[in-house]
């Protein structure tokens, strides 16, 4: 219960996320930090993003991003950036690279996969002779009517 | 003393339940009535034996019983009485509790209300729901003691988390839980039809009712968190992907595609295979959330109870039911052939895109959920996989649904003509797509969301509303509109509800404005068309904590709309600190202020949102519930349960 509290208190109080003070003046450059933001996971807190945490860290990083921006960097490379500096834990979109791939070509391998399964039954469906209905009885239900009518 | 009897009546259902998961499916295979009859009394003292020691444990939080050490850890004297009853439930143990009591309840519905049911069959299906209650009766008698007593009782306890202290909040979990915990009734008449050797149309009749009720509880239980995430902690985020959030969706979604394949199986007996599946990986599904939630293995800001001992506990509870199930579905599966005989345009079809699109949109948010452990222990990279990747791999399947769902609902049984369809809906794809020229004209430059979700919306909606007048016959006349059965009346408004939510949740997250600045007290401020001004701030206080409360004053077009109390708690026995946004609510548009710290110059940080149409999501989902409760109503169900009352005899055992 202890643990749980200290988490939630990493990660309650977003409220004071972004500061008036970090705000940029220029209305276009802040629009980028905000959606940049969104794409980065603050380090020290839960699935949270910068732009949500309250955590000071999570302020240094919206300070820096900001400052990228800024310096005249286009959004890939203040994103690179900062990559190279806390790796790849930091982005919350996984790098479409390497194993990643699996974890991005899931849902369309699936999908393909999915809907050529549903595909093969709905055809076989369309195709198949109507069954007769299971309506003829079993050994056993003969045996019990043979015995009723034999009184 | 009524601690011990309650824990005494916890061991005694616990003793029960383990007969019970073994006499009926003796008495079922030997065809013993005797032993296939004892489910019955069993499951019901069973539940009334677990309601009992829950009934103990409620009074030891009412009572502030701080012997007890699950109370002195999450309760406190102060509290207000409805969290000292909620607080049962807000921590590992007695929300285990809860979970088992669920379980119980629902085995003694199905003794109850299962009458129309073949003998062997119920006693199978209450065997299994009991074999389900021992896993968690162990666990929580071996792991996770709610009775748990203390040496030397405190004074007082130590509170319950703020965040808790909710009245959103204090009912989110039982309603999940009776979401999670019906999955396994589902699974309980997948596995026990699956030894029965017999799926037939009757069998899709009597596990649909379980499962919809499981669906509407699930979907009560995810929109009151939502809801609580969006006025309590304080921008009003209401989704945010997180592990413990996808485990409750997960289930949500296969229970969706689980609900509708279970109607193919009893109109049309087919895809009756792939509904036992679905209804094994299902409660797959409740039990690998439990595991997300109670094992710390994936980070989430929910977790809790966080111990690795457990973890392993529940992961073999989980193994031993998917697994066996699925052994035996992989036994059993090739002797339940599919009968019906249809087109590739029909209604059968479209439930089968429909379950394609859902299974693979689960299989999509899991994959997600998992990837950064997978990774993490497979190529040693150490990721996140955050709400960008969802949104972007998950929203695509919801639009594809959207766009086929009012088609699908319209197609013929057997055999249908696409045309003849689509010409039916061809006034709201119109008025759609009117709608989503018009929005799109207006809003030059800004995402592509608002027009496509609103598409959807109108699409989505007006589709129902046809696909219900369409029933009335061919001239249509509202005297048959109101005689309709409940299950026409639920589909539409269910459908509906989606669509109302997907407009909702497009609407918001395009549109939405906020307005980030430090406020001088008195001079006033305009955010959209709204005028704020910060009067005064105060201190207030609660009865367990201390609030800074500011009184800002709204209008809007020179017309007040009366005062807002954004407010900052602090809990000083929790020592946690809680926001309390503000909200006017509106159809059209809330309007959501959050108070911040106060400023070196006297102003305070004020954050201001208008967030249109954020009353519809939940809106729409509580259309989808009440479209359930009308499905759920419907005569047909409570007809056919006593409709086939096949000598038990006449079932072929093997």
């Amino acid at each position: 219960m202890k643990r749980l509290i200290l988490i939630l208190l990493l990660w309650v109080a977003p409220a004071y996320a972004v500061q008036p003070d970090e705000v940029l003046d220029d209305p276009v450059l802040e629009q980028r930090a905000r959606d940049l933001s969104a794409e980065l996971r603050c380090l020290v807190c839960r699935n949270e993003s910068i732009d949500e945490s309250n955590a000071d860290l999570a302020r240094d990083l919206r300070l820096l991003v900001r400052e990228r921006l800024v310096a005249g960097d286009s959004d890939e490379e203040a994103m690179a950036f900062i990559v190279d500096r806390y790796g790849e834990y930091v982005l919350l979109r996984p790098q479409i690279s390497g194993a990643n791939l699996m974890l991005w070509l899931a849902g369309p391998f699936m999908l393909l996969a999915a809907a050529g399964m549903g595909w093969a039954f709905v055809r076989n469906r369309s195709r198949a002779q109507a069954v007769e209905a299971d309506d003829t009885l079993s050994d056993e239900e003969k045996e019990r009517l043979r015995k009723i009518l034999d009184g | 003393m009524i601690t011990e009897l309650g824990h005494f009546a916890l061991i005694l259902a616990f003793m029960i339940a383990i007969v019970q998961s073994v006499v009926p499916l003796i008495g079922a295979a030997k065809r013993w009535t005797g032993w296939m009859v004892f489910a019955e009394p069993a499951a019901i003292s069973q539940f009334l034996l677990t309601a009992f020691s829950f009934g103990a444990l409620v009074w030891a939080f009412t009572t502030s019983d701080f012997s007890l050490r699950i109370v002195v850890e999450n309760s406190h004297s102060a509290k207000p009485m409805i969290y000292k009853i909620s607080g049962t439930w807000g921590n590992h143990e007695g929300s285990m509790l809860l979970w088992v009591l669920i379980v119980t309840l629902f085995g003694a519905m199905a003794a109850l209300f299962g009458g129309g049911l073949p003998p062997t069959l119920k006693a199978r299906v209450l065997a299994v729901q009991s074999a389900v209650a021992v896993a968690f009766f162990a666990f929580i008698l071996f792991t996770s003691n709610p009775f748990d007593r203390l040496a030397v009782a405190p004074f007082d306890g130590r509170d319950l988390n703020p965040l808790l202290q909710d009245p959103g909040l204090a009912f989110h979990p039982p309603f999940l839980y009776l979401g999670y915990v019906g999955l396994s009734m589902s699974f309980s008449f997948a596995v026990a039809a699956l030894i029965e050797g017999r799926v037939d149309a009757a069998w899709g009749r009597w596990v649909r009712p379980w499962t919809l009720a499981a669906w509407v509880f699930l979907t009560i239980g995810i929109a009151l968190g939502s809801w609580w995430a969006y006025y309590e902690l304080g921008w009003g985020g209401f989704w945010f992907w997180d592990p413990v959030e996808n485990a409750s969706f997960m289930p949500w979604l296969l229970a969706a595609a689980l609900l509708h394949s279970a109607i193919v199986v009893e109109k049309r007996e087919a895809l009756k295979s792939w509904t036992i599946l679905l209804a094994i990986i299902a409660f797959g599904f409740s039990l690998i959330g439990t595991f997300i939630v109670r094992s710390g293995l994936l980070t989430s800001v929910h977790a809790f109870a966080t111990d690795p001992e457990r973890g392993v506990f529940i992961l073999m509870i989980l193994v031993f039911f998917t697994g066996g199930a699925l052994t035996l579905f992989a036994a059993r599966a090739q002797t339940m052939e599919a009968k019906g005989v249809f087109g590739v345009v029909s209604r059968e079809s479209a439930l089968v895109v429909n379950n394609v699109l859902l299974a693979v949109s689960c299989f999509v948010v899991f994959v997600g959920t998992m990837w950064p452990m997978v990774a993490e222990m497979m190529f040693d990279r150490t990721l996140s996989v955050g709400p960008p990747f969802f949104n972007f791999a998950f929203t695509p399947f919801m639009v594809l649904l959207g766009l086929v769902l009012p088609i699908g609902a319209l197609l013929p049984w057997k055999r249908g003509k696409l045309g003849k369809t689509a010409w039916s809906l061809r006034y709201a794809f119109l008025l759609a797509l009117v709608v989503a020229l018009l929005v799109w004209a207006m809003q030059t430059g800004r995402s592509a969301l608002g027009p496509v979700g609103l598409f959807l919306g109108v699409w989505i909606t007006c589709g129902a509303i046809i696909d219900l007048w369409s029933r009335t016959g061919r001239k249509g006349s509202l005297r048959r509109l109101f005689r309709l059965p409940g299950a026409d009346w639920g589909k539409a408004i269910a459908h509906t509800g989606l669509g109302v939510t997907i407009f909702a949740i497009a609407g918001l997250t395009a549109w939405e404005v906020e307005d980030i600045r430090v406020a001088q007290p008195g001079a006033p401020f305009e955010v959209g068309q709204f005028t704020l001004t910060l009067e005064d701030v105060r201190r207030v206080q609660g009865p367990n904590y201390f609030s800074t409360m500011a009184d800002i004053s709204v209008e809007t077009n020179g017309r007040s709309l009366g005062m807002l109390h954004p407010e900052k708690r602090d809990y000083p026995v929790a020592r946690m600190p809680t926001t309390e946004a503000a909200i006017d609510y509106r159809i059209w548009r809330d309007l959501y202020v959050v108070i911040g710290d106060q400023q070196a110059d006297g102003g305070w940080v004020v954050r201001t949102y208008i967030k249109p149409f954020a009353n519809w999501i939940w809106a729409g989902c509580i259309l989808m519930a009440l479209g359930g409760v009308f499905s759920l109503c419907d005569r047909r169900f409570r007809v056919a349960a006593g409709a086939r009352k096949t000598p038990a005899s006449g079932v072929p055992a093997e």
